[in-house]
This record gives C-alpha cells, structure tokens and sequence, in this order.
C-alpha cells in the first residue's frame, strides 16, 4: 500500500473509524454489567413482555386509585351500559363498573396463575434435581407417586378438595399446586439424569463435593431452561383453568372478581351477542397477559444459555 | 522425602466393578456387566503407568473406580502415603475426603468437563471453599497460578467455558486436578478428543507438570502410539482384566501376549519400505456380561487350545523374560515372541 498517496476512505471505512472512535472513548461498553440481564433487555420481545407484565400488575396492584368504583358494588339504575365517560368499560347485569372488575380480578388471577405455578414449579424442581442426582428408592418412589398424580384427572381432586374444604382461593392454589408439580419434576428429572453424567459433575464428586450443593448449585442451572418456559406456560394454563373451574362454581366463589368469574358472564348468548364490553376487554386482557409472560419466559431461556451469543 | 515412602503408591487387588441389569416388575438383579473382573496392578511413586485397549474393555471404568467414581464391587484400592496403607474402598465419604486431594482424574471430553453455565472461577469457587483457600482474593489469585501453570494468562478465569477451544479446554481441565496438588492422577484418555498437534501441547504439559510436581499418573487410552512416548510402564487391558503388564520398551520389544501383539502391529507405520505385519483380529470384542470361559480372549486368538477354554491364565511372570514383565497367557512359554515381526 502506498503510504505517501492520500488514502481515499471509503464509506465503509469512514463509519468504522467512527466505531473505533466511540469504542476507544468508551461509549461503546454497555453500562449494564450482568451478562444475562444484558442478553435479556436486548431482546425486544422481552422487553416488550416485562412492560406489558408490568403494566397489568401495577395497575392490578393500584387498582383503588385507578378507578373510583368498587368491584363489588351493585348500582341496578346502571345495568348493562355501553363503554362512557363514566364507566369507561361499562357495566355489567348488575350494574358493577366492568373496568373495575377487571382490574380487580387481575389481582386475584395474577395471584392464581402466577403464584400456583411458581409454586408447583419450587417444588417440582426442588425434589427432581436431587431425586434424579442420587436415584436409588427415592427417585422411583417419587417417580411412581408423580404418575399418580398425572394420572388423576383434575376435576376430580377438584370436586373432592371443594366437597370436603369448601370453595376457596387456598383450595384452587392447592389444588393447582397439586397438579402442576408433576410435569415440571419429570421435566427437571429428565434433564438432569442427562446431567449428572456429564464430566463436570464426575470432577465436582472427584473433589468431595457435597450432594446438594452438586445437584442444586452446578447441574440444576443447566436444567432451568425448559422449566422458566413451562412456569410462563403453566402461568398461562392456571389462569385458563380458574376461569374453567369458576365457570362450574368450582372455582374461585363467584361474588369474588376474577378475571375467569368476569368471562364467565359470557355464557348468556344475549350478551356474548349485543354487551360485547364485558366479555371482550377481559378477553383480552387474558390474552395480553398471558403472552407476555410467555414473551418473557422466551426471552429468559435464551438470557440463561450462555452457549447462546448475543 | 520420597525414599521414606513405600515403593508403590497404589495397589489395586482383585478390583472388581461390577453394574447390575436390573430385569422385571421389581428391578431385581438379573446379571452384572464385569466392566472391571479382577484386577491386580501396583502404581509405583512417580511413574507413568500406561492403561491401554479397545473400547469397552473397561479401562475406564478402572480409573474412575479408583477414585470411587464407580462404585466397585470386590477387591482393595491401596493407596500409601506417609499414613501407611489405606483401603479406599471401606473408607466413609467423610474418611475418604483427605484422600480427595491426593488422588485428582483428568477426562476426556474436553466439552462435558466443564460447566456451562459459570464461568471457570464461579464453578470452580466451591471446590477452593471446601479446601480451605482463603477469602475471594485469595482464591483467585490460586486459580490464576494454576492457569499460569497450565500456560494460559490469569484473566481467562472469568471466561464462560465456550469461549475456549478444546485444547484449552483440556488445559483448564489440568489445572482444576491440579488445584489440590494431588500425588496421583487418573488420565482418562486427555489427548483423545484433541488433534494431533494440540495432542503433542497437552503431553508435553503433562510431562512437565509431572517432573514440576512429582506426579504419577495412570495414563488411560487407546492409541498405543501414544503410550510408547509417554509411558513407564504400560498395562494391556481386555474385557476387565489386564493381560500384559511391562516396561515400554518391553512391550514394544518384546511383546508376548497375542492381544498385544494384535495391537501392536495394528500401529499405523510412516515408512514405505517396512511392510509391518498386520493381525487382524476376528470378530468382535465379547459382551463383558457373559465374558468367555477360560482365557476371555480365546475365542480371537490364534494359538488358542483346549486349556485356553477352560482354565484361566494368571498374570504371572514367564521363565525367559525380565521379572517385571507379566503376562496372562497359557501358552507363552511355547510361543514367545511369535507373531511380532
């Protein structure tokens, strides 16, 4: 290359020197330090799941001072009124403002879905990581006693659970919890009876390594990926599932707002066909939520592979 | 200082490792692979004891039952340090964790040795803890010599284990055994995975390590072409049992038992002139659940007879060879070195 002719830069040239500039000042490195929280916040579908995550909880949690109406009260001079001003949703058959109700509901459903599956989720992790490290009478014991589980259908343990407790919150929680253990356990069995002969592992047992901190420390991050998608998963499910088993009375007492108690006003045809503002909101609203946390459980499961790049 | 200690540094007698088959609704035992079916062999202080044969024939498997990684069935595991002999094999969990940093293994998956999820200090963080290396910084700086030692710069400790190629990989897997500065250390075919010329690096780190550190090792492959170079001594495996044991240059000079032989002259030659003779071996290599009567390999052999079939040789020395040169054949003495060109 001749030194002394003037070099004509291209383009491409000029935007990379001005790369290497910005990069040299240090305008370049990211201010987030935390690898996967990086990975994650520079997934736009991700980020788009937490905002919307966010908004439907805050505005659950916040709900007093969002709307001045309370979920319960029954105004019968205002029945089945269309989206206004003053009821920005409507009313429902009984007058109580449909707005209100949903945010309401969505403390309650939030609660539901979210919490009994996490929930399930602790616990089907917690005893299939170490049941399936040391197998042995433990592992087939329990592996006999979740294929009970998964066998039984729900709607009995329901029926059974509601007859015998009565119908509340903690019994659909339990039942839910009861039900949702299972698959997560084989899930995270699965994955680390495929770990556990990795040679990492040999190398941890080589060094005297205790049992729990091998099976719970170094091989159960490399089997959480697949459960954080069936925990936004079963989020979902649950949430679908109180709105089945509230639509029989069997779940959630009807005079509490859920989003499921709310739907359920829609198996009057009447309705479904002329006050669409009561079933279509909450319809969506389900929807929203429960994609994004799907959203979110994608974008989690790609931020937690560090073989992944980005 | 190792004048004081006794000559042998390991001694396995009539180690057997044995898994079960478990068969039918109550998973009973229905018979036992004998991955490892009676196997004598002394380790002596600051060898390199080559663990050759094919795939299968339970090399493996012995060196992770030495460091109890298998769990074996029968036999002794004697390890001799300045406390005298100790059996590995009846030592608790809590008995056998001094003996943790005496005894380290190497592995060969340059892939699945690692943790994917952490970077090499945060996986290797709990092993530090548990001996006792001082606070964080402390560590550190332990893990960054030992990356030193092993000819990688410091600041690759907080790397995540995919950004490294195989040959570090297998590198960082050498420093981990290391980290407890360890008398004897299984090597579970370490070059296997890796190419020729990474393979050359990784030995020769090996052997400096060794001559650094006072190492043993029980070096486990299949490429005998290795061994020559690096081994000591070298013992010959087939279906759990050893079948030849001497020094290298024995070995490669005068090979007695039939299998070897086999092995031997199955060593890709670079020399057009020399026409090596190849044996080549009929069939396959039996299942080690039902391994043959008699000598296990006389159904390959070709000077196999009716005392091969039904008695089984010992590994013994023969008449006309050096004292240490052991070998598990009936007929040596009639065959000697036959076969070997």
């Amino acid at each position: 290359m001749n030194q002394h002719a003037p070099v004509r830069k291209s383009r491409l040239d000029r935007s990379f020197d001005r790369i290497r500039a910005l990069e040299e000042a240090g305008a370049l490195s990211s201010r987030v330090h935390n690898r996967s929280l990086r990975k994650f916040l520079s997934n736009p579908l991700a980020s788009a799941g937490v905002i919307m995550f966010l908004i439907i909880l805050l505005t659950a949690i916040f709900a007093p001072l969002i709307v001045p109406y309370d979920p319960l009260k029954i105004d019968l001079r205002a029945l089945l009124q269309p989206p206004s001003a003053e009821h920005w949703l409507g009313t429902d058959k009984v007058g109580r403002d449909v707005f209100a109700r949903i945010l309401y509901g969505g403390r309650i459903s939030i609660f539901i879905g979210l919490g009994s599956a996490v929930a399930a989720g602790v616990l089907g992790v917690a005893i299939g990581c170490i049941s399936a490290y040391k197998r042995g009478w433990l592992d087939a014991v329990v592996l006999r006693v979740s294929e009970v589980f998964i066998a039984f259908p729900q709607i009995i343990l329901v029926l059974l659970l509601v007859s015998i407790l009565g119908q509340s919150l903690i019994n659909l929680l339990l039942i839910f919890i009861a039900t949702g253990w299972a698959p997560m356990y084989r899930m995270v069995r699965a994955r680390v009876l495929s770990l556990r002969e990795e040679e990492y592992v040999q190398a941890l047992e080589a060094f005297g390594i205790s049992t729990p901190v091998i099976a719970y420390k170094h091989i159960l991050p490399n089997a959480l990926g697949p459960v954080t998608v069936q925990i936004t998963l079963s989020t979902a499910a649950f949430i679908l599932a109180e709105a089945g088993l509230s639509f029989l009375g069997l779940g959630v007492p009807l005079q509490i707002p859920t989003w499921g108690n709310i739907l359920n006003a829609a198996n009057d045809m009447r309705i479904l066909e002329q006050n669409w503002w009561i079933w279509l909101p909450v319809g969506l609203v389900i929807s929203a939520f429960v994609l994004a946390v799907n959203f979110i459980g994608d974008g989690l499961r790609d931020s937690s592979d560090p073989t992944q790049q980005g | 200082m190792n004048d004081q200690l006794p000559e042998n540094i390991l001694e396995l007698r009539g180690l057997k490792t044995h898994y079960p088959i478990r068969g039918g609704v109550f998973r009973r035992t229905v018979d036992s692979i004998k991955a490892v079916d009676g196997v004598d062999l002394s380790v002596r202080r600051g060898e390199v004891l080559g663990l050759v044969g094919e795939s299968g024939c339970g090399k493996s498997t012995l060196g992770k039952s030495i460091l109890r990684l298998a769990l074996s069935t029968a036999g002794e595991i004697v390890f001799s340090s300045e406390n005298g002999e100790v059996d590995l094999r009846q030592l608790t969990r809590a008995e056998l964790f001094p003996y943790r940093r005496r005894l380290q293994i190497i592995f060969q998956d340059p892939h699945s040795s690692l943790n994917p999820a952490f970077t090499i200090f945060t996986a290797f963080d709990d092993v530090l803890k548990r001996y006792g290396y001082g606070d964080k910084e402390a560590r550190r700086a332990v893990l960054g010599d030992l990356f030193e030692a092993v000819n990688m710069p410091r600041h690759y400790i907080d790397r995540y284990p995919h950004e490294f190629s195989g040959g570090q990989r297998q590198r960082i897997g050498i420093a981990r055994a290391l980290a407890v500065d360890p008398e004897l250390i299984v090597c579970d075919e370490p070059v296997s995975a890796l190419d020729a010329s990474i393979q050359a690096q990784v030995l020769k780190l090996l052997q400096n390590l060794r001559q650094e550190r006072n190492l043993t090792y029980i070096f486990i492959t299949h490429d005998l072409s290795v061994t020559e170079y690096f081994c000591d001594r070298i013992a010959v495996m087939y279906l759990g049992k050893i079948v030849e044991i001497a020094k290298s240059e024995e070995i490669f000079g005068t090979t007695l038992h039939p299998y070897t032989q086999a092995l031997i002259s199955a060593i890709p030659v670079a020399d057009l002139d020399r026409k090596s003779k190849r044996i080549v071996l009929e069939g396959d290599v039996p299942s080690p659940v039902s391994p043959p009567s008699g000598c296990a390999f006389h159904p390959r052999c070709r000077f196999a007879t009716d005392i091969c079939r039904q008695q089984t040789p010992k590994l013994q020395p023969s008449k006309d060879y050096p004292k240490d040169h052991l070998v598990a054949c009936h007929r040596v003495e009639e065959l000697g070195v036959l076969g070997h060109a």
